[in-house]
């Protein structure tokens, strides 16, 4: 007979304890889950990753296994253990086994004005909706957060992102008292503070007041006051445990289920993991514990107790290692234990840490590490052991010295999936080559993922090294090719294949080198042997689509366009019976032409004004805007303006990948700057630039980098960071990826083309002031010579006869390929 | 020079010179639509210009190069490698694209598709 097995509560350890009960495939089991939110399981870990996107989907955990019933807005109210039933909204659910995951409650302490309009707490996805409607309402500056611990700092970064003057309030002497000391307290104050953040500490609340249209003003216990328009009260949590009493269930000393380390309560039949698990090992008395390794292990446990195993709980790890407010803060093992300690404090770069040994300082207790936690990985993974390298070499910022560091091999690299450094080192050896593989194969990265820095170093360790060459033909990377050919002066692929390769290339190093050729020599990319080189769409300068014709993109700078232009491309469009498309882009798209249509097609746009627009091109594409100060009510520069001048001196700047730009008018964003490779948001005092920034495959929000800049400054440092990258990208690597991969990332690139620490600005300089002076339009070059033109035949020995096999349909007025069945042939029949 | 026997006849289609180093061209002969390439070392082929795998008759437009010695031009499209002298596609087992006689004469190049 099918047993029933429910779970009350869809969290992160809920998702987890499915995963992992899913994963034993063990037959005859129905599992239920019952959730309170109206979502399936999210990273609260992650939580306010959500005010950089508003996007809860992007913390989707992937859902309940295949075969798992999922209730969503089911919150289970009560459990009958007689009849082994729990009670929700829609009535009683039998269950076998009940596993109990309800989680949390954010802690509201009973204060006065507690309840009023605009205090809120901080917990769910729910809250945080609320709590940004709120704080985006007209009037709303200033705003407090009850409590200095990890999430009240999650919180006042929160309220900072909406553009609130931002206090945090903590009763206690120091910020996160429960991981950090004193000395850590401190130096992580100063970068709080940095960051425009007022701290008081040693102050707690007495009490809101307010009236019916929110919060006013909140009362300390020390007689101050501050004017205040939104509270988050960040106090704590509790475990939700309403359930046990009713049930006849008992809860630990500090609330929650009360389970052993098997976590199974007095009934065998009722289990609990999680945050509402108050779980009591090694005869201590029952601990609830707030973060998400210890969940994951409870829900391991029970996995596999519930499929026939006796798995238990040994004492939690409570390392944590997070970044607040930008800032790193990692502690881990007991840093307040008795024992020797080592006590780094450097207040020039705002870094601490401690590390806390044994007596007779062979066993590493913990440690605490503010403002650079590079050191984290390591220390956490020695924990209970000797440690790998003198303390003050450990300690020592990231890159210098080359500590070389031996842990043993049962330390444990990966806490959230307890992988050990075994685990990891057989999976090396067993023929895992990158950190991709290694996390397939142990899951070790795929929690929290601060171990990846270890895992690349054990990779290295194991002897697997990673192969740049670009392909066969040449054993040298894009920037070593780039470097061979600008020191050697090479001015044709022939000359480098010759001297610096084998074969006759491929269509992997072709376009890449013809890139680099176009990138320092500046000239029509078609000429000579050059447009051997280049793919089909720079070699008809059009992009070719599935049917083998081409789409055509004319230039529109910063999507700015008079409607005389725009008519002419509707002409053009309507008389060659193309396809038109608004593209994402701020541009138009004219799909269908064939490849004897282009030259014509040009003709008339370019007659007309038009460019090209490089849609077809590793280069610059288009550089959208918003409509900024010129008409907008809120725009406070003229974005349209700065787009246009951008996008014209970038225009068929090759680079490794195609490049992207947008330029906002206010910090409103409508251009969707920071998704771009180098985006502008105007500011009151001139413009903020972001880079590196993606959409695509893998998202990623550009990172800010220059602040308030001047136009000249601005334009500068654009102009070095795209030469940079055309200088030292991979082939096909966007700016994002070239900026992650980069040694010292953000700091390093500002080294080096702000501070100029390589000596390298002046030939970035020149490199762009080149690229600027020679551009010029390829179609209309295209147009000017009958031999470049000559290309542009359907058939060599039959000019003006269509390609017969393409064929067109209508669908909503316009034409499209022929949907008829694409087959593949096989064995070459024609 | 050919790579196949030949039993048709031979059809001019371009001059010599028309054709680039290490580019192709589409010629159609008798309704079929070829596509002749030149090596660096001057070396023709000609296959048929249908990508087997995407339908569209672009093969001429694809990049030349070499797979160890073998003489290759990938599909424009999604970049599938042929093998120029047998038509074989050297990246996905069991796909072909035909192989014709093609061969210069004097300035001319000449290909020959079969007549039955």
């Amino acid at each position: 007979m099918t047993k029933r097995l429910v779970v009350a509560g869809y969290g992160m350890v809920a998702q987890r304890f499915l995963e992992a009960f899913a994963e034993r495939a063990v037959p005859g089991w129905s599992v239920t889950v019952l959730a309170e939110e109206d979502r399936p399981a999210y990273d609260r870990v992650r939580l306010s990753a959500w005010f950089d996107d508003y996007d809860a989907s992007a913390l989707h955990l992937g859902g309940a296994p295949d075969g798992v019933a999922v209730r969503l807005n089911e919150c289970v109210t009560g459990i009958d253990r007689e009849r082994k039933v729990v009670r929700s909204a829609s009535g009683e659910t039998p269950y076998d086994a009940l596993v109990l995951a309800t989680g949390s409650r954010a802690f509201v302490p009973p204060i006065a004005g507690a309840d009023l309009p605009g205090v809120f707490v901080y917990r769910t996805l729910d809250d945080l909706a609320a709590l940004r409607d709120w704080a985006a309402a007209d009037g709303k500056r200033v705003g407090a957060v009850l409590g200095g611990g990890l999430l009240g700092l999650e919180a006042a970064n929160a309220l900072k992102m909406l553009g609130i003057t931002t206090h945090v309030v903590e009763f206690a002497p120091r910020l996160m008292p429960l991981q950090v000391d004193e000395g850590g307290g401190a130096v992580l104050r100063r970068h709080i503070e940095a960051l425009g953040v007022t701290v008081h500490t040693g102050r707690g609340c007495a009490g809101l007041e307010g009236g019916d249209d929110g919060v006013t003003r909140m009362l300390f216990n020390d007689g101050g006051t501050l004017d205040v328009d939104v509270v988050v009260v960040a106090a704590g949590i509790r475990p939700r445990d309403e359930l046990a009493e009713p049930a006849g269930l008992a809860r630990g000393p500090r609330g929650g289920f009360a389970v052993d380390a098997s976590c199974a309560t007095a009934d065998p039949a009722v289990w609990a993991i999680g945050e509402c698990a108050a779980l009591a090992v090694d005869s201590g008395d029952g601990v609830c514990y707030g973060l998400v390794a210890p969940g994951y292990a409870m829900a391991e446990v029970v996995a596999d107790r519930l499929t026939g195993g006796d798995a238990a709980m040994t004492r939690p790890d409570t390392s944590t290692k997070l970044k607040l407010l930008g800032v790193d803060v990692a502690s881990f093992g007991t840093p307040f234990a008795e024992g020797l300690d080592v006590v780094v404090t450097d207040q020039v770069t705002g870094v601490y840490a401690k590390l806390l040994l044994t007596d007779d300082a062979q066993t590493l207790l913990g440690g605490i590490l503010v403002g650079d936690a590079a050191a984290y990985p390591t220390l956490r993974a020695s924990l209970g052991g000797p440690l790998p390298a003198p303390p003050l070499a450990l300690l020592a910022p990231a890159g210098e010295g080359g500590v070389k560091t031996e842990l043993p091999g049962s330390a444990q690299v990966c806490s959230c999936h307890a992988v050990t450094k075994d685990h990891i080192t057989d999976a090396i050896a067993g023929g895992c080559t990158d950190v991709p593989g290694l996390k397939a194969c142990t899951k070790a990265g795929t929690g929290c993922g601060s171990c990846v820095p270890l895992l690349k170093q054990l990779l290295a360790a194991g002897g697997v090294a990673q192969s740049k060459a670009l392909c066969e033909h040449f054993t040298y990377s894009r920037q070593e090719l780039f470097d061979i050919i600008r020191v050697r002066g090479i001015r044709s692929f022939s000359e480098l294949v010759r001297e610096h390769g084998t074969g006759r290339g491929c269509d992997i190093c072709k376009p890449a080198i013809a890139s680099i050729l176009a990138g320092l020599n500046n000239g029509y990319i078609l000429d000579g042997e050059e447009a051997a080189l280049q793919d089909t769409n720079d070699h008809f300068l059009a992009n070719i689509q599935r049917d083998g014709t081409y789409s055509v993109v004319p230039r529109i700078p910063g999507g700015e366009i008079t409607p005389d232009k725009l008519i002419v491309i509707g002409e053009v469009a309507r008389d060659f019976g193309l396809y038109t498309k608004i593209t994402g882009g701020q541009r138009i798209d004219l799909f269908g032409a064939r490849v004897e249509q282009l030259p014509e097609i040009w003709h008339r746009l370019v007659d007309a004004g038009f460019e090209s627009g490089h849609a077809y091109g590793k280069a610059l594409r288009t550089v959208k805007s918003c409509v900024g100060s010129t008409w907008c009510r809120y725009g406070v520069q003229d974005s349209v303006g700065m787009a246009i001048e951008l996008e014209l001196r970038y225009r068929g700047l090759r680079a490794p990948h195609k490049l992207k730009s947008a330029v906002s008018g206010c910090a409103r964003e409508c251009a969707e700057a920071r998704s771009k490779d180098f985006g502008i948001i105007a500011t009151e005092k001139g413009w903020n630039l972001y880079v590196a920034g993606n959409g695509g495959f893998r998202p990623r929000h550009a990172d800010l980098f220059l602040t308030d800049a001047t136009t000249e400054e601005l334009i500068r440092t654009i102009d070095r960071f795209l030469m940079y990258y055309i200088r030292t990208a991979d082939r096909l690597q966007r700016t994002s990826t070239w900026l992650e991969a980069m040694d010292g990332g953000l700091d390093h690139l500002r080294e080096v083309i702000v501070d100029d620490a390589l000596g390298l600005c002046e030939e970035l300089d020149a490199q762009m002031a080149r690229h600027v002076g020679s551009y010029a339009d390829e179609w209309r070059a295209t147009l000017q010579d009958p031999q470049r033109l000559a290309r542009f035949v359907s058939f060599v020995n039959a000019p003006g006869t269509p390609d017969p096999d393409i064929t067109f349909e209508v669908e909503r007025g316009q034409k499209i390929p022929a949907k008829g069945p694409v087959p593949v042939t096989l064995g070459g029949a024609s | 020079m050919t790579t196949a026997i030949m039993t048709g006849t031979w059809t001019a289609i371009c001059a010599f010179d028309r054709l680039q180093p290490e580019r192709g061209v589409a010629a159609l002969v008798d309704g079929v639509q070829i596509a002749v390439f030149r090596t660096f070392d001057g070396e023709l082929f000609a296959i048929g210009n249908r990508d087997p795998i995407a339908g569209a008759q672009v093969m001429s437009r694809g990049i030349v190069g070499t797979r160890g010695d073998t003489p290759t031009v990938a599909s424009p499209l999604h970049k599938q490698v042929y093998d120029l002298r047998t038509g074989e596609c050297l990246d996905v087992a069991g796909v072909a694209v035909p192989t014709y006689p093609v061969r210069r004469n004097g300035d001319l190049v000449e290909v020959g598709v079969d007549t039955p």
